[in-house]
């Protein structure tokens, strides 16, 4: 049996945390908006949201290679703010995931707090409640399911993700060296041992994880309106 | 006493309502009429929750509502009670009350007392319960009681009793009845049932196709004739202030004036104000006191108009020491007994239309 290289796993779930922290953070305005807004941009935006989920890897890693880069928009601006490229580095793989996984986390929660509606946040207004008030204590607490499945759903695609990864971070041990680039990395020069010990812990881990969320969700004692 | 000015519209493809009424707000004034009227949409206009109204709404000087600005619901210091209650699903009974407290208010009113609004609308045994788990009935409590509890100003009720069944209704509707006294707050309160109209308003504003087709007096907007085509086939009759003297054995007696009535009725307590409701049909007429008569309910009336009715019909309208009643009879009826304005009539009440028919719009 080979040895399990921790490296590549802390990485991933480091990544996969870090993405899911500010997901939820960029997320939740976005998906509040587009549950809510009667403006006709909406199913633009909606489009826009998604493309990652019909978008090839490639093409997706491509531009955020350019827009990354020392000459791309945000990687001049990352560039002359820390001295850093973002480019083959951490950051721009949080970068990366954060938009690659974009779609797994907005949809969840629109449809969290389109199930919500709007009936509830009169009623918080009626008793006074200004906006941020009915956000966090009545659309959070109901929507609690959508923000389960938005953070599951989030960190296991940012765990499986490897085209983009490859294109925007390359092969750097301990900086951009995640799972599923070790995966490639031993298949490649055939150590199907090592390439086995990464792949079954992963597919274990996914199914752990998706197993106790589905649980949890059926046990959640929220009821709907 | 509060004043609502009203001058607004809202335009909806199959839909549209305009309206300009001044409302001096005092006790329960019933917004009233066929359902697809505006009932509901004014309701949501005044509190706020309808984005595209234009207009002005004014409040005791305040202005809700301008061209320019529009106060948010949570700033505008009402209670709304929705026809389905809307509780928070997540909270118990107790926090959903307490989820009404403790916000700073534009208003100069004292806040409810929690212990006091637990105690009048009943709730001291359901305070831990998750709110699924309620009756309909305990549901719309918990509801009034937590609009209550915002502290409001002007108490918005949009037909709290529909979604109940007639035991559930009769269980709400006294504690409703109570809330302007107990309170001091006024309602404006939605409804399309006729025999809550009378039971619980004492002004009335009756809504057609996003118009006002009347407002007024419950007992005079009711009794006139021309109306009948607005209320979608009501029957035509008068309400009448009685005050109940005497209760037993299912059978109240109601004094009108120095007669009285005797009406079967679930529950009255002897000392307090009732308004009636008799149809016109329900109201036959006799020239002298009739004797050997299985009908019990007699009134010495006076004849005020006589006018032409539907069909064949003719209908009196008929004064009680100061209370109005209406009486349907045959043209042929009314010329035989030779009725004229002014005359001394025996009025005979073949039956009363009262709250226990409230299922009945």
């Amino acid at each position: 049996m080979a040895e399990l290289e921790l490296g590549p796993v802390v990485l991933s779930l480091e990544l996969a945390a870090v993405t899911v922290v500010v997901l939820l953070v960029v997320a939740t305005p976005l998906a509040w908006w587009l549950a809510f807004t009667r403006r006709r941009v909406r199913t633009v935006v909606e489009a826009v949201v998604a493309m990652p989920l019909v978008l090839p890897p490639t093409v997706l890693g491509f531009y955020l290679l350019i827009l990354l880069g020392p000459a791309g928009a945000l990687g001049s601006a990352w560039l002359s703010l820390t001295g850093d490229t973002l480019t083959f580095s951490f950051a721009g793989l949080v970068v990366a995931s954060v938009i690659y996984s974009f779609p797994f986390a907005v949809q969840p929660l629109q449809a969290a707090f389109e199930g919500v509606g709007r009936a509830p946040l009169e009623a918080a207004a009626t008793l006074g409640a200004g906006r941020l008030e009915q956000f966090w204590r009545v659309a959070s607490p109901l929507a609690m399911r959508g923000y389960i499945s938005a953070a599951v759903l989030a960190f296991a695609h940012t765990l499986g993700e490897f085209g983009v990864v490859l294109m925007v971070g390359g092969n750097i041990p301990g900086s951009t060296k995640v799972i599923s680039i070790a995966i490639y990395e031993h298949v490649e020069t055939i150590e199907y041992a090592q390439a086995h010990v990464l792949a079954a812990g992963l597919l274990v881990f996914s199914f752990v994880v998706l197993l106790s969320v589905y649980t949890l969700n059926r046990r959640l004692p929220l009821v709907r309106t | 006493m509060s004043t609502l000015s009203l001058h607004v519209t809202l335009a909806r493809p199959s839909f549209a309502l305009e309206l300009r009424q001044d409302l001096p707000l005092a006790g329960i004034t019933a917004l009233f009429g066929p359902s697809g009227s505006g009932k509901t949409t004014l309701l949501r206009i005044i509190a706020g929750l309808e984005q595209d109204a234009r207009g002005t709404v004014t409040f005791d000087g305040e202005a809700w509502q301008s061209e320019r600005a529009r106060v948010p619901t949570q700033r505008r210091g009402i209670g709304y009670v929705f026809q389905d209650g809307r509780l928070f699903p997540h909270l118990t009974v107790e926090q959903n009350l307490r989820f009404a407290l403790g916000r700073e208010r534009r208003t100069s009113r004292p806040s409810v007392d929690f212990a006091a609004a637990v105690a009048a609308l009943d709730l001291g045994r359901l305070l831990g319960r998750r709110t699924p788990s309620l009756s309909g009935g305990e549901q719309q409590r918990v509801a009034i009681a937590r609009a209550l509890l915002a502290g409001p100003r002007l108490m918005l009720m949009d037909e709290p009793l529909s979604s109940l069944d007639l035991n559930r209704k009769k269980e709400v509707l006294p504690l409703i009845e109570k809330l302007p006294e107990t309170f001091g707050v006024p309602v404006l309160y939605v409804t399309h049932n006729v025999d809550e109209v009378v039971r619980l308003a004492n002004d009335v504003v009756l809504l057609t196709a996003g118009r006002v087709g009347a407002y007024g007096k419950v007992a005079e907007v009711f009794e006139r004739l021309d109306l009948s085509p607005l209320t979608g086939g009501i029957e035509t009759g008068a309400v009448l202030r009685t005050e109940v003297a005497g209760y037993d054995g299912g059978v109240a007696t109601l004094r009108v004036g120095t007669q009285q009535l005797r009406v079967p009725m679930g529950a009255a307590s002897v000392g307090t104000a009732r308004r009636i409701r008799i149809h016109a049909r329900d109201v036959a007429i006799a020239t002298s006191r009739p004797q050997h008569l299985s009908i019990r309910n007699v009134l010495v009336t006076r004849i005020l108009r006589i006018e032409p009715g539907t069909g064949m019909n003719v209908e009196l309208l008929l004064d009680v020491e100061g209370e109005h009643l209406r009486s349907r009879i045959t043209r042929e009826a009314c010329n035989e007994l030779e009725l004229a304005a002014g005359q001394q009539v025996f009025a005979l009440v073949k039956s009363v239309a009262l709250e226990e028919r409230l299922d009945r719009s």
